[in-house]
């Protein structure tokens, strides 16, 4: 576990990029149980107008911590998670969507022993998290 | 659109989830989480809580009253707020409630508070999701 005397507000504390493809959202639809059809059928995405299939919000959200957890040591580390779902990831038939995942030291609480990490998820460019905020025990 | 008066409503407790280890275990790769951070214990991961809140959302898409579309709905926010950590082998239920119902230029923001409990009726995690709910013409 990192020391709350060694950080500074504004350090990089986890940077990381993943794959998501749509063996990933067929995983994700089977651990979470979310089975809507927008996240893994293209006639139902388009027929609702969609630019295409797109991966849960709640899967880009989870991928998004997991740097932060590694970083933290263990997910009982994390005690509030927050975001906003600004922008949709969309997912092609092949290949896959890269999501950059930066986290950087937003507040230093020492006397909480606690640390707010600022979340700053990217695909293509745009930001797709808004306010991705965690609040992180380090004791 | 949702009916209005359901704002403030609370909806009935949910029957015990029993949380598995090889459930957290699964969900921890699917969010592309390294297994062995859970430790023997089997930590859930952060954002798991999502899938007791699932069995609360339910009640509300069922209700008649609430006429929630969820065609229309996109996930607009959320938050997870811990008391303590959830482990392997936890009993919980949830109960939701419905904090606020906002319109928003056509739209409406729906906002639900669930709240989850252990076995022996603790307040283990609060859960927050705000659904944005397309109007008929959005």
């Amino acid at each position: 576990m990192p020391e709350i005397k060694s950080l500074s507000v504004g350090q990089v504390v986890a940077e990381k990029s993943f794959k998501i493809s749509r063996d990933s959202l067929v995983r994700y639809a089977g651990a979470s149980g979310d089975f809507n059809p927008i996240h893994y059928r293209d006639d139902v995405a388009k027929a609702v107008g969609l630019p295409g299939v797109l991966a849960h919000g709640m899967l880009t959200m989870g991928i998004s911590i997991s740097p932060v957890i590694a970083w933290a040591g263990s997910p009982s580390a994390i005690v509030d998670y927050a975001v906003r779902f600004t922008k949709p990831v969309v997912v092609p038939p092949s290949g896959h969507a890269e999501v950059k995942i930066v986290a950087v030291i937003g507040v230093i609480e020492e006397d909480a022993s606690r640390v707010r990490v600022d979340l700053t998820t990217t695909f293509e460019e745009n930001t797709v998290l808004g306010k991705a905020q965690a609040w992180v025990k380090l004791s | 659109m949702v009916n209005q008066a359901l704002e403030g409503k609370r909806y009935p407790r949910t029957a015990p989830y029993m949380v598995g280890r090889e459930k957290l275990r699964e969900f921890a790769r699917a969010t592309m989480l390294d297994v062995s951070l859970l430790t023997d214990e089997v930590i859930a991961p952060p954002t798991f809580p999502v899938v007791i809140q699932e069995q609360s959302l339910k009640l509300v898409i069922e209700d008649p009253e609430a006429s929630l579309d969820f065609s229309r709905v996109v996930h607009g926010e959320q938050r997870f707020v811990y008391q303590r950590p959830i482990v392997a082998g936890d009993e919980l239920t949830s109960e939701l409630l419905v904090a606020s119902i906002k319109s928003l230029g056509g739209n409406q923001m729906v906002t639900f508070n669930t709240e989850i409990f252990d076995a022996e009726d603790q307040l283990v995690c609060t859960a927050i999701s705000t659904l944005v709910v397309r109007g008929e013409n959005a």
